[in-house]
């Protein structure tokens, strides 16, 4: 086990666990963000560089501190560090200008992309960036590829993450998708316009932290945060597949299925293709009950979904309701201040 | 004229073959250090205070050292020979002219590791000197200096060349072994380093070619004697490639200390600006490296003389010094645009930046594209502060150091030629005539 100081909050994790690991651990607002780190993903982080924090002392044995920022998802935890995030003003400034090396060439198109309302580079620019752009030349486009008949690419919008190509690598079967090209004329591509034909394609869609790889079946059907998400599951008789999902509902139509993502958006199952495309009818599935969606999510705020009940509320409700609350528990409801009855 | 170590034979007749370079004490260091223990060659080196001739200096001896020895686990030497830099051209020279010297440091380079197989990545554009060294090669396998038992010691070797795609990403190691390992060339995250976790996720140690080739001198004087050249922590000859406005541009082999207004003005060596000119700037080892004007490129802030050693270069930090780095030396003469000068060294790293992280892939494009819009006519004075900020943002937050190098030179042109970034916002219709250069307030064309 290492102990580490994380902006003045120690916290002990196993060694060998990742700075940014280690700071989720402790939650909340201190958590560094991260556009290409994918926990289930092995080898993704360190690209983006959206995470860094500066280390402040090295280790109980070398207190030193290290020279340049790092990458907190790639670098490990030693014991007695000492880390700066949101206390370290250099930090803040760097995240600022990684804000901004992002956004120069995205097209920000946020009012006609289906990734608005859950896009990760949406939530990082309003939590770090400034509201100008410093910005005047052209930005860079490229023209929209067709990859199959489920997953639309818009390169434009790509951030070069490398998710989608680590998910085709260690989910599929065989990865058709790569980075070609180079510097900032790289691009995600198939060789020769190859469609990708696969069994678990789709998770590429989930995993995208922008609106480059979008689900056709759900393209301008409607904004996310008029649709209700619904964790459901069904027997899949695909062998890696579980069928654990949550379901989007607009009024009574499932306009799209996705993996259940954890607060960080995160996969932990995997979802194959037939559930995602195949089976948009509430009679395909056991319904579980309303999906809690964490962070600065615009789709919890229209407060459709169980309450999340803090101490505080709790404390609040009548004598009567809160025996009730225990006879009957509603559905287990996660998040960091929720608690379950 | 100070003593040639790595280039003393080079223009003997033939000396690209086995025969006359054996005639002239090749491969004695290799003879010399299978007599020795590998620890006993890695010590050698370490006595020497060699440092990398890449770009970097880091002392090759102790790089050594830090090679993880696990049992039954392979260990690999690969020789840098990516040399892409603007303004560096010498391990071409040494590769082409003396391709025995550099096996010769293989050999015993990989012997002091315990390498069984190595390889000399070189740079796709290089195919003629590919060529040359896969014949050199072919020359030592048979004189039994490569493969099986060489020389009867017990001690096996193979040695590969391998050209890469003409990416100059490529030239960072952990991108180079990338690539060796058939991969896109991009540069890993580190930790590991390639000491633990290099070619093929095994131990690995990459030098650059002038570093290795240097070995075999270093074993054939002594590591002592060796380190008595030069000045100070700088010991031994370097390479260093001369180019620009120069009456006499070319590879030359210095003691490390020479005065560097010596280098460029003495007959012996670079012989002056041409045309009868005046210095206006240096870079002083490969464009990636601070631009100096040259009242600070002959003389420290301080007023001392500047001397061709890596700490002399660097004396004043990036505020009044340069780098060494790779020995790429660019001499501009008086008629030089600095503008135009930074606008396509940022050209460059735009063009061959991998892409991978995204200060350096968005950064790189968008200080292109200020510089070109100041080059001609169409920046103002905010777009000088801009492309300080964005170098600033690139700087230290990439994966490698190709978002330095991109930075570095923008940041150093504002530093010292701010005036002339400032003429061409302010008297854009002069700043764009050709041929039209910035001299206080004279337009010359």
């Amino acid at each position: 086990m290492a102990k580490i100081t994380f902006d003045g909050i120690e916290v002990e994790v196993p060694d060998g666990t990742t700075i940014l690991n280690a700071a989720r651990k402790i939650g909340g607002s201190v958590v560094p963000p991260a556009m290409c780190y994918y926990t289930p993903l092995k080898g993704s982080g360190g690209k983006c560089r959206a995470c860094l924090v500066r280390v402040a002392a090295g280790s109980a044995k070398d207190p030193r501190p290290m020279p340049k920022l790092v990458a907190s998802c790639i670098t490990p935890v030693q014991d007695g560090m000492v880390v700066e995030n949101t206390t370290n003003q250099q930090v803040l400034d760097v995240r600022k200008g990684i804000v901004e090396m992002l956004l120069i060439n995205h097209p920000l198109d946020c009012p006609v992309c289906d990734q608005a309302g859950e896009c990760d580079l949406q939530n990082f620019a309003f939590e770090h960036g400034v509201s100008t752009t410093r910005y005047e030349e052209e930005r860079r486009t490229f023209e929209k590829i067709d990859i199959g008949p489920y997953v639309q690419l818009h390169m434009t919008r790509c951030i070069l993450c490398y998710r989608c190509v680590y998910t085709a690598n260690q989910i599929t079967d065989g990865r058709v998708h790569g980075v070609l090209g180079r510097g900032d004329a790289a691009e995600i591509g198939t060789y020769i316009e190859n469609s990708i034909e696969n069994d678990f394609s789709g998770n590429v869609i989930d995993v995208c932290p922008v609106g480059a790889l979008t689900d056709k079946t759900f393209r301008f059907k409607s904004r996310v945060w008029f649709t209700k998400p619904v964790n459901a599951h069904r027997e899949c008789s695909h062998e890696k597949c579980n069928g654990h999902v949550t379901l989007w509902y607009k009024g009574k139509d499932v306009l799209r299925v996705t993996a259940r993502k954890d607060e960080y958006g995160e996969v932990k199952e995997w979802i194959c293709n037939e559930c995602r495309f195949e089976k948009k009818e509430t009679s395909d599935w056991v319904i579980e009950g309303p999906a809690h969606i964490d962070r600065s999510s615009v789709i919890s705020a229209n407060h459709y979904e169980l309450p999340v009940l803090n101490a505080q509320v709790i404390a609040d409700l009548p004598e009567s309701t809160v025996r009730e609350l225990e006879q009957n528990p509603p559905l287990k409801l996660g998040g960091p201040n929720g608690t379950s009855f | 004229m100070g003593r040639k170590l790595l280039t003393e034979h080079v223009n003997v007749e033939g000396i690209e073959t086995f025969a006359v370079y054996r005639k002239h004490g090749g491969y004695r260091a290799v003879e010399k250090a299978l007599k020795m223990t590998p620890d006993e060659v890695v010590e050698e080196v370490k006595k020497s205070g060699l440092r990398g001739r890449g770009g970097a200096g880091f002392p090759t001896g102790m790089k050594w050292s830090f090679l993880a020895k696990p049992e039954g686990v392979p260990r690999y030497l690969v020789c840098n020979a990516d040399e892409s830099e603007p303004g560096t051209f010498k391990d071409r020279y040494l590769m082409s002219k003396l391709p025995h010297l550099l096996i010769e440091g293989m050999i015993a380079s990989s012997y002091a590791l315990g390498a069984r197989t190595s390889y000399i990545y070189i740079r796709g554009e290089l195919l003629y000197v590919l060529r040359i060294l896969e014949k050199a090669i072919a020359e030592a396998y048979a004189a039994g200096f490569l493969g099986e038992n060489i020389q009867g010691s017990g001690y096996s070797l193979d040695l590969h060349v391998h050209p890469g795609g003409g990416a100059y990403i490529c030239g960072e190691e952990t991108a180079l072994l990338e690539s060796l390992e058939g991969k896109r060339g991009n540069p890993r995250n580190k930790p590991p380093f390639p000491a633990v976790q290099g070619l093929y996720a095994r131990p690995t140690v990459v030098n650059n070619v002038e570093s290795i080739a240097t070995v075999v001198p270093i074993l054939n004087l002594g590591g002592d004697e060796y380190a008595k050249i030069g000045v100070g922590r700088s010991t031994g000859t370097k390479l260093f490639s001369a180019c620009g406005h120069l009456n006499k541009p070319g590879i030359y082999e210095l003691e490390l200390g020479v005065p560097v207004e010596e280098f460029i003005y003495s007959d012996e060596y670079c012989g002056g600006i041409w045309k009868g000119r005046d210095l206006k700037a240096v870079v002083a080892g490969g464009s990636s490296v601070p631009i100096l004007p040259k009242e600070l490129i002959l003389k420290t802030a301080a007023g001392e003389n500047r001397l061709m050693t890596y700490e002399s270069l660097s004396d004043g930090g990036f505020v009044t010094g340069t780098m060494l780095g790779s020995g790429g030396f660019i001499a501009m003469d008086e008629t030089t645009c600095i503008v135009k000068n930074t606008w396509n060294f940022s050209r460059f790293y735009h063009h061959e930046s991998c892409g991978q992280c995204s200060p350096c892939r968005e950064g790189t494009g968008w200080l292109e594209k200020v510089l070109h819009r100041l080059e001609h006519g169409h920046g103002s004075m905010h777009d000088i502060d801009l492309i300080v900020s964005v170098a600033k943002q690139i700087e230290g937050n990439t994966i490698c150091p190709l978002g330095e190098a991109a930075a570095w030179p923008v940041a150093a042109a504002v530093r010292h030629f701010r005036d002339e970034f400032e003429w061409h916002v302010t008297h854009p219709k002069e700043a764009t005539q050709p041929g039209a250069v910035y001299r206080g307030n004279l337009v010359l064309a």
